[in-house]
């Protein structure tokens, strides 16, 4: 399992910002993103795909979006 | 792979919102609201500043029922979906000086970014200057981003606490049913109406309320931002949100022509001045606040009304902001810029910035 990025209780574009910024550490792998708003969920999930990565599931926990994104 | 099963927030959903907003403001402007003003957030929480009293500029007093309509059905889309959650904590002092400040600056242009967009669809190229400075100051918000701006965490609270702004708005809605406007006459009451001016031409209160309703409604399905348009463009390379602001130019230029709205040129626009740089700089300054607020004005009513007390105080920041602005001469008229205008935008641009380069992570 790869790295897990908390960008729970962040707004805009704080969680994108942050994806984004390991996407482009790691260039490829697995990656875990937790959020806390289904806007969050839409733009970290809207930016990886641009980006080339596979969302492979987005589990709702208790409070918060777990989102799990990968590329070969 | 997962779907997005929010139609609203893919891509045809923001341009259907876009192009649905652009043709209802054009049609309220028809419909009684002021010139190329069919929806404004800024002039409008600076009409319901004057309708309680807050400032005296007497032809800008309105208790508007778009803004109310804005976050109440932001707030019913929200719990519909389940996505109403109460948080607060994101540094709220910080947001309220930028919700004064974004204020003051789109009252130096005479709008906010979506009258920005309605006035250069009725031909108000003024306005062109006025959205080239929203985007630079956008883009300095950017550059703070990328060097660790960030306001911090907020923190899910009870469910109460999102609810307050919403009721406030229900409260100004009662007070607007009991104390209604009365022809010709400046007060009813504790309540203050223009017989001139902006504030005077409005729309019938049931079609604003209705339309801001559905407009709150669908804004909050997709994310609806004018500032995040330009900000996802230069910080992300994303179109997405521009979408939505590029249909909506075109619905509300469609319509303005069809109703005989659209009149292009600089002097005679309605509530603009034609004072290029400070039609720029204030919307500079507004554009700084907004992309260090994370939100347009009309984003933060949407994001009040699904639960974030942060933006909550943002609007409450943008109230007062309306009411300095009138009573320190700060605001613009059609002659130009107020006696303080411009030391305003000068004080708010270094508020900004200190703000910008101070609040950082690492």
């Amino acid at each position: 399992m790869g790295i897990t990025i908390d960008a729970r209780g962040l707004s805009c574009p704080q969680p994108v910002l942050m994806t984004l910024e390991n996407i482009k550490k790691q260039n490829k792998g697995e990656l875990e993103i937790l959020v806390d708003s289904e806007t969050s969920k839409e733009n970290v999930s809207r930016a990886a795909i641009s980006k080339g990565w596979q969302v492979n599931e987005v589990r709702e926990e208790d409070e918060y979006f777990k989102i799990s994104i990968s590329k070969d | 792979m997962t779907q997005l099963k929010n139609i609203f927030s893919t891509k045809w959903g923001i341009i259907g919102v876009g192009a649905f907003i652009g043709v209802l403001a054009a049609l309220l402007q028809k419909w009684g609201n002021p010139g190329n003003m069919g929806i404004c957030v800024a002039c409008f929480n600076r009409d319901i500043a004057g309708a309680v009293g807050l400032h005296r500029a007497d032809v800008v007093q309105y208790m508007r029922p778009e803004i109310i309509g804005f976050v109440i059905g932001s707030l019913a889309a929200a719990l519909i979906f389940k996505e109403y959650k109460s948080r607060a904590g994101s540094a709220p002092i910080v947001r309220f000086f930028l919700g004064v400040f974004a204020m003051i600056g789109a009252l130096v242009f005479l709008g906010c970014p979506w009258r920005g967009l309605l006035r250069l669809a009725g031909g108000d190229w003024n306005s062109i200057l006025g959205l080239a400075g929203l985007v630079a100051g956008i883009w300095v918000g950017t550059l703070f981003f990328k060097n660790g701006y960030n306001l911090g965490r907020s923190q899910k609270t009870y469910a109460s606490v999102g609810l307050l702004m919403p009721i406030l708005m229900a409260g100004l809605l009662v007070i607007m049913l009991i104390f209604p406007q009365i022809e010709g006459q400046a007060k009813n009451d504790i309540l203050f109406y223009s017989l001139k001016g902006p504030g005077s031409m409005h729309a019938p209160l049931m079609i604003s309320l209705i339309i801001g309703l559905a407009v709150g409604f669908v804004a909050q399905r997709s994310r609806f931002c004018t500032m995040g348009a330009f900000r996802d463009l230069i910080l992300f390379r994303q179109s997405h949100l521009l979408l939505g602001i590029i249909s909506l130019v075109i619905a509300a230029f469609v319509i303005n022509l069809l109703v005989g709205q659209f009149k292009p040129g600089f002097a005679g626009q309605p509530v603009s001045h034609t004072m290029h740089v400070w039609n720029f700089a204030g919307m500079a300054l507004a554009g700084l606040a907004f992309a260090l607020a994370g939100g347009c004005p009309g984003r933060q009513l949407f994001l009040a009304g699904e639960g974030d007390g942060d933006a909550a105080v943002f609007v409450v920041g943008m109230i007062t902001g309306a009411a300095i602005a009138h009573n320190f001469g700060l605001a613009s008229s059609p002659a130009g810029v107020g006696p303080h205008g411009i030391a305003a935008v000068i004080i708010g641009l270094i508020v900004c910035l200190f703000i910008g380069f101070t609040m950082r992570q690492k």
